[in-house]
């Protein structure tokens, strides 16, 4: 599969002398969505960034469309368009104007229909002509998608863009990433969500501390992660899991009243449903159901243990 | 050369002169007007000619450049700061376009902003005092050169800087007092010693000197070294632009 982002042994150290990056490889397919999964500090925006040019990198090289993006940073920049974490704008600007200025600033000749075409997806179109500091949150990280779409980029980094986001826009926001990805657009957005990765993504890399965990094709990672857990407390502590039970392969917690049992939700099955009758077969009585699915954090810390195995 | 982006950054940078007008027009403009008002007009009546030249003419040039300076500072300065602070100017380093197109859309913005203020006020300073150009192209010249070499000063500062205070200290505590005893208001000549001497050093003479030369063709020190005085501030600032991209200085993480 031809890459359209080659990153090969990137490290970034700050200035403070931390190092938010260590030795990245990772390879975007042309014309996939690529979910970038990680905790908050993960590097996520630091990658993003030295892609971008706007941080720079301390060691190794990346590759965008094939342009090295320090020796032939015109020609990778102009790819490649960024939907920032952080909002910002001038206030007083106008939208109109703000959007047309990303585009001769990328090196564009001006296009009025192309940008009209553009407001009207993101239902800005009526606001056109608002001040930045007229507009909502919602309607500011649209500006924004407006702003890196509008020299129509082959490549598009959306750093976290549902946060601050409600349901309905939201909605929209992933209809709109789609719509691109089948102009042929290539997607790479982050997010802390798993299940959000899961929605969008084609592809899922999980970073965390600044190191690629694993990078792997969606349903091969759901298969993976996907598990749930129930635990089950009971009115009368046990000392140990009864005989009976063991097909199950539950545990016990040290006040010995909680029990707990892993199981995938994605593979339709009875097993609840015996696990509670053999419960109650054995006299216990249960006194609380409680039901999870694995933290991003228990999924890091199987995953590194997975690694480390 | 990424043309459109030039453009798209100075017309940005135009559109906010635009929305800020009256600051940034009509208050300079109408300070100095004070300054022919109370020194040309009403005590200036009462003042000896300097060189042959009425007291009221004599300050003009010393009051164009007093107010290039500090508007070509303030403009460059602001410009690229206010990006840097409000985060804005993410867009800037991720766009393909070198440092030097950056440049020349920041700094040329605030060039013509001052070159235009510059002659608004020379206009303006008609109404009150009558005054004759002698060298108009040279005026032109050494003003068009003044506004672009004190704008990549701002520029300089504008990156240097890292809050507000800093943006307003070397303006106000730097440039400000090296152009009062410039001679603006005085020639260097009516200086005792060791003052004459010691206000060489201050490099705002030979702007202003040079400057009031095209208008009236005396100057305190040669025109040919005011002149190249200004070209030697000039390849310095440009000097220190260079490195800033070079090195990322205060720009990329
Ligand atoms: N300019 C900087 N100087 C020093 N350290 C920095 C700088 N920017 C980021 N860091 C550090 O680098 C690490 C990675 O930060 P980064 O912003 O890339 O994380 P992230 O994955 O985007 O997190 P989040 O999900 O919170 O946005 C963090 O520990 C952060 O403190
Ligand atoms: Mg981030």
């Amino acid at each position: 599969m031809p890459s359209i982002i080659r990153v090969s042994g990137l490290t970034k150290t700050y200035a403070s002398g931390f190092t938010a990056l260590q030795n990245i490889d990772l390879d975007i397919h042309r014309g996939e969505i690529f979910a970038l999964l990680g905790p908050n500090g993960a590097g996520k925006t630091t990658l993003i960034s030295i892609i971008c040019g706007i941080s720079s990198p301390s060691q190794g090289s990346v590759l965008a469309d094939g342009f090295d993006i320090v020796r032939d940073y015109r020609a990778a920049r102009s790819k490649i368009g960024l939907v920032p974490q952080e909002l910002c704008s001038d206030a007083f600007e106008n939208v109109w104007s703000a959007v047309n200025f990303s585009r001769g600033l990328f090196g564009k000749p001006s296009n009025p229909e192309y940008i009209e075409k553009l407001l009207r997806q993101l239902s800005l179109w009526d606001k056109k002509d608002a001040q930045m500091r007229e507009l909502s949150g919602g309607m500011k990280r649209r500006v924004m998608i407006a702003k890196a779409l509008s020299h129509e980029p082959d490549i598009l980094f959306l750093d976290e863009p549902t946060a601050g986001v409600d349901v309905e826009l939201r909605k929209d926001m992933w209809e709109m990433v789609r719509q691109l990805q089948k102009q042929g657009v290539t997607i790479i957005l982050t997010t802390h969500y798993i299940e959000e990765a899961e929605e969008m993504a084609d592809r899922i890399g999980v970073i965390r501390k600044g190191k690629i965990l694993l990078v792997e094709e969606k349903q091969a990672l759901m298969d993976k992660l996907g598990s749930k857990q129930l635990s089950i407390r009971l009115q009368e502590p046990v000392s140990e899991i009864p005989e009976a039970l063991a097909e199950f392969s539950l545990q016990l917690d040290t006040d010995g009243d909680t029990l707990s049992y892993r199981y995938d939700s994605r593979q339709e099955s009875d097993s609840i449903a015996r696990l509670l009758r053999k419960l109650t077969e054995q006299g216990l009585e249960i006194r609380d159901l409680h039901s999870s699915e694995s933290s991003l954090e228990q999924i890091f810390v199987s995953l590194v243990h997975e690694k480390e195995q | 050369m990424n043309l459109y982006a030039i453009r798209a950054i100075y017309k940005f940078e135009m559109a906010r002169t635009f929305r800020t007008l009256m600051q940034s027009i009509a208050s300079p403009v109408l300070s100095t007007s004070l300054y022919f008002i109370v020194f040309g007009t009403a005590i200036g009546s009462r003042m000896g000619n300097i060189d042959g030249i009425s007291y009221g003419a004599f300050i003009i040039p010393g009051l164009v450049m007093l107010s290039l300076l500090s508007e070509s500072i303030s403009n460059a300065s602001f410009g690229i700061f206010f990006p840097k602070f409000s985060g804005t100017i993410y867009e800037v380093l991720s766009a393909p376009v070198s440092s030097m197109e950056i440049v020349i859309g920041y700094v040329g913005a605030a060039a013509t902003k001052s070159v235009t203020l510059g002659l608004l006020i020379l206009l303006t300073a008609q109404l009150f005092v009558d005054y004759h150009i002698q060298h108009p192209v040279w005026m032109l010249a050494f003003l068009i050169l003044t506004a672009i070499t004190f704008s990549l000063f701002g520029f300089i500062i504008g990156i240097w800087a890292d809050d507000f205070q800093k943006l307003q200290v070397i303006p106000l505590m730097v440039i400000t007092p090296l152009t009062f005893l410039g001679g603006a208001f005085y020639s260097i000549s009516m200086l005792p010693e060791p003052w004459q001497t010691l206000t060489l050093f201050n490099p705002v003479v030979y702007l202003i000197s040079g400057f009031r030369w095209a208008f009236y063709g005396v100057a305190d020190v040669n025109v040919a070294v005011s002149l190249g005085m200004t070209m030697v501030f000039l390849l310095i600032c440009l000097t220190v632009v260079w490195w800033i991209f070079r090195t990322g200085y205060r720009i990329r993480t």
